[in-house]
């Protein structure tokens, strides 16, 4: 039987030659988008690692219209390109989208998201999901995991990292109503590629969470980045989940493995495995899986 | 057509005879009367714009031109005017005018459009408006027809856009072996903005007639031996203080700071250099060390003239400006003071 040769085509959105890591989820998780997006669309991104390995002055992997302003304010950026094209009656075949990662959006930028899918803008909010603020090294976000050793939370003698849950934005976002709301991950193609058709064909404001595992902020070899992604969904810390117009209406069953599976290579929960108090919060940390598992019921 | 209107309406009535696009705006004391003119001009199908109701100025100041309404900072909290808030940003890149009245702040706000718009330009203005002064004083001023805004403001068409036909990477980040270029090509056009300030204004008065100087309005000085400098509303009751101090005989004159950034140094010690002394009346400390408009000019006047400046720090949180004050602030000056505040109320700080 004669092999079928590899080709690829390169999206014209978003091009190789950047600068980020080696495995680098979030990198491959826009590069996957942007080919489902096309090239009638303007980005606007918040600061943050994709913004820097993007755009190095004078070069730049980006093939679109693509607009870099502050940390907190990609999406109110977004809000006046929108409706300026709206104004010009552009609308209907150009998309807006909005990048921005875990800290940008669900920290100093969440009252920005907030207004625009309040006001209704017809714009795809893409968060990249990393757990942390990795462009300035590491440091805990309002997604930063229970547990997880940061820069800024790490673990010690008197602490076991992270002391609060992650917040779950895409719930709030979905609180607010609007039409479509969903999370992916990196390590499950076919799927983020799925809700990214899904929401571009939905008029109004649509929210997208991606996790995009990150190796040198959690600490695994780089050529693990889909299997600890997988993980991560398959343990039920990371449920992959659809809302339409605030009500769930979609998720990915899951195979249940036991959260050590996903913790344990990972560098920034290896204090969970090296004392018996670290060992307890295992057991919260599961317990937390568990609570996802049953809130969307990911197993039949 | 003449109105009698409140300037916060004037400005509004301004900015929708620019026929902007995209409003997005969000109420903070005083400029809140702004946005709800401008809210209700769209309401009534005046202007056809897309209006954003943000969800913080933050999210609104992402723009080209900001009616920049003179607030005092906390701390204490006070909403009531002085220029602390725009001086605090002076250096950073917008081209700042600080409007004398409600019609100077409507004509800046149609002439502020047209200098950021500049090709040679292309960097953001900022109209400086006295807060209450001005935004919620009732004066008549001259509103003009929608043909002749029109006729001045072309359409505009941005030299770059967000494109998908023609994609530009917009706000790139820039590391050491290039940054330094990208400030001083800023710096140079930040500059060579001047001209185009000087331009506009000349060519504002030909379409509309009216003049309020350029970068710089000199008034009674040409003789005068005591020059007062002022920015902003003050310069109304400075060209009045001037008229009364003149009919006593005394030789003074009023100079009105229009354009603080590009700051006009040259023009500056061209007119205050045959003067016996120079007192500038600033709405703003440069906290822990001197007046900021003073020193400016004292660095212009570095080696070209020794005529002595004064600073004398006047009406921060609302305080009145009087005949009284500038008085104050001259004598002191002529005694010698070169750094001071005029309107202490001396007993309050006693009580203190
Ligand atoms: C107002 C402001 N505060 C802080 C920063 C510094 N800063 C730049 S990127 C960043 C973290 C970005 O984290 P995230 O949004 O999660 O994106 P990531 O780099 O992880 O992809 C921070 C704190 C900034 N640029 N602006
Ligand atoms: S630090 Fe993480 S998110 Fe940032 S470029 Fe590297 S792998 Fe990607
Ligand atoms: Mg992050």
């Amino acid at each position: 039987m004669a092999t079928q040769p590899f080709t690829y085509e390169l999206s014209r959105g978003f091009l190789p030659g950047h600068r980020a890591c080696a495995g680098c989820g979030q990198a491959a998780a826009v590069r996957m988008i942007m080919e489902v997006v096309g090239p009638d669309c303007v980005v606007t991104n918040a600061t943050g690692c994709l913004e820097v390995f993007s755009t190095p002055y004078p070069e730049s992997a980006w093939g679109v219209p693509w607009i870099h302003s502050l940390f907190e304010n990609a999406a109110s950026v977004a809000a006046g390109i929108e409706a300026a094209l709206r104004k010009q009656g552009r609308l209907e075949t150009t998309r807006v989208l909005a990048f921005g990662g875990d800290g940008a959006t669900v920290d100093i930028g969440f009252g920005a998201l907030s207004g625009m899918m309040e006001r209704g803008h017809d714009i795809l909010y893409v968060c990249y999901d990393n757990e942390a603020y990795m462009n300035t090294g590491v440091q805990r976000s309002g997604s930063t995991p229970f547990a997880a050793s940061t820069t800024t939370s790490p673990a010690g003698r008197a602490s076991f990292g992270e002391d609060r849950p992650k917040k779950n934005l895409p719930a709030i976002c979905a609180a607010h109503g609007i039409p479509y709301v969903a999370t992916a991950s990196v390590s499950f193609f076919a799927d983020l590629k799925r809700k990214v058709r899904k929401a571009l064909g939905i008029r109004g404001p649509k929210y997208l969470q991606v996790h995009v595992p990150c190796p040198p902020g959690w600490g695994y070899p780089e050529k693990d980045t889909v299997e600890i992604g997988k993980l991560a969904v398959e343990c039920g810390l990371f449920p992959l989940v659809e809302w339409e117009d605030g009500e769930v209406t979609r998720v990915r069953k899951i195979k249940k493995v036991p959260v050590e599976e996903y913790l344990k290579p990972q560098r920034r929960f290896r204090h969970l495995f090296r004392t018996e108090e670290g060992k307890a919060k295992l057991a919260d940390i599961q317990a937390l899986a568990d609570a996802n598992i049953e809130k969307y019921g990911l197993v039949d | 057509m003449k109105k009698m209107i409140e300037g916060s309406r004037a400005v509004a009535e301004a900015v929708a005879l620019c026929r902007p696009d995209v409003i997005s705006a969000y109420p903070i004391t005083p400029q809140t009367h702004i946005v709800e003119e401008l809210s209700q001009i769209v309401a009534d199908g005046q202007l056809d714009a897309e209006y954003i109701r943000v969800e913080s100025e933050h999210s609104a100041a992402s723009a080209c031109l900001i009616t920049g309404v003179n607030r005092a900072l906390s701390a204490p909290l006070s909403i009531w005017n002085d220029h602390q808030d725009t001086m605090g940003i002076r250096d950073t890149g917008w081209l700042q005018l600080y409007a004398e009245n409600n019609q100077e702040a409507l004509d800046m706000h149609i002439q502020a459009y047209k200098i950021a718009e500049d090709d040679r330009v292309l960097l953001p203005v900022m109209v400086c408006m006295d807060g209450f002064i001005l935004t919620h004083t009732y004066e008549s001023v001259d509103m003009p027809e929608q043909e002749q805004v029109d006729a001045f403001l072309p359409k505009y068409d941005p030299l770059y856009r967000l494109d998908p036909e023609d994609p530009y990477t917009l706000g790139a980040y820039i590391g050491p072996e290039l940054f330094h270029e990208a400030r001083y090509v800023m710096q140079q056009d930040c500059l060579a903005s001047k001209e185009v300030v000087k331009e506009v204004a000349r060519e504002f008065k030909e379409a509309f007639g009216r003049w309020g100087g350029d970068v710089i309005e000199a008034y009674r000085c040409d003789d005068a031996e005591t020059i007062v400098i002022g920015l902003g509303s003050v310069v109304g009751t400075l060209k009045d203080w001037a008229d009364a101090r003149r009919a006593e005989g005394q030789k003074v004159g009023a100079l009105k700071l229009r354009c603080f950034r590009p700051f006009p140094g040259e023009e500056l010690v061209e007119a205050v250099s045959g003067a016996k002394q120079v007192v500038v009346l600033e709405k703003a400390v440069g906290m822990g060390a001197q007046g900021i408009v003073a020193s400016e000019l004292r660095s212009a006047l570095y080696g070209r003239s020794t005529v002595p400046v004064s600073c004398a720090i006047v009406g921060l949180g609302g305080r009145d400006v009087t005949f009284n004050t500038i008085d104050e602030a001259c004598k002191r000056a002529g005694a010698g003071e070169r750094e001071f505040f005029a309107g202490l109320r001396t007993e309050a700080l006693e009580e203190a």
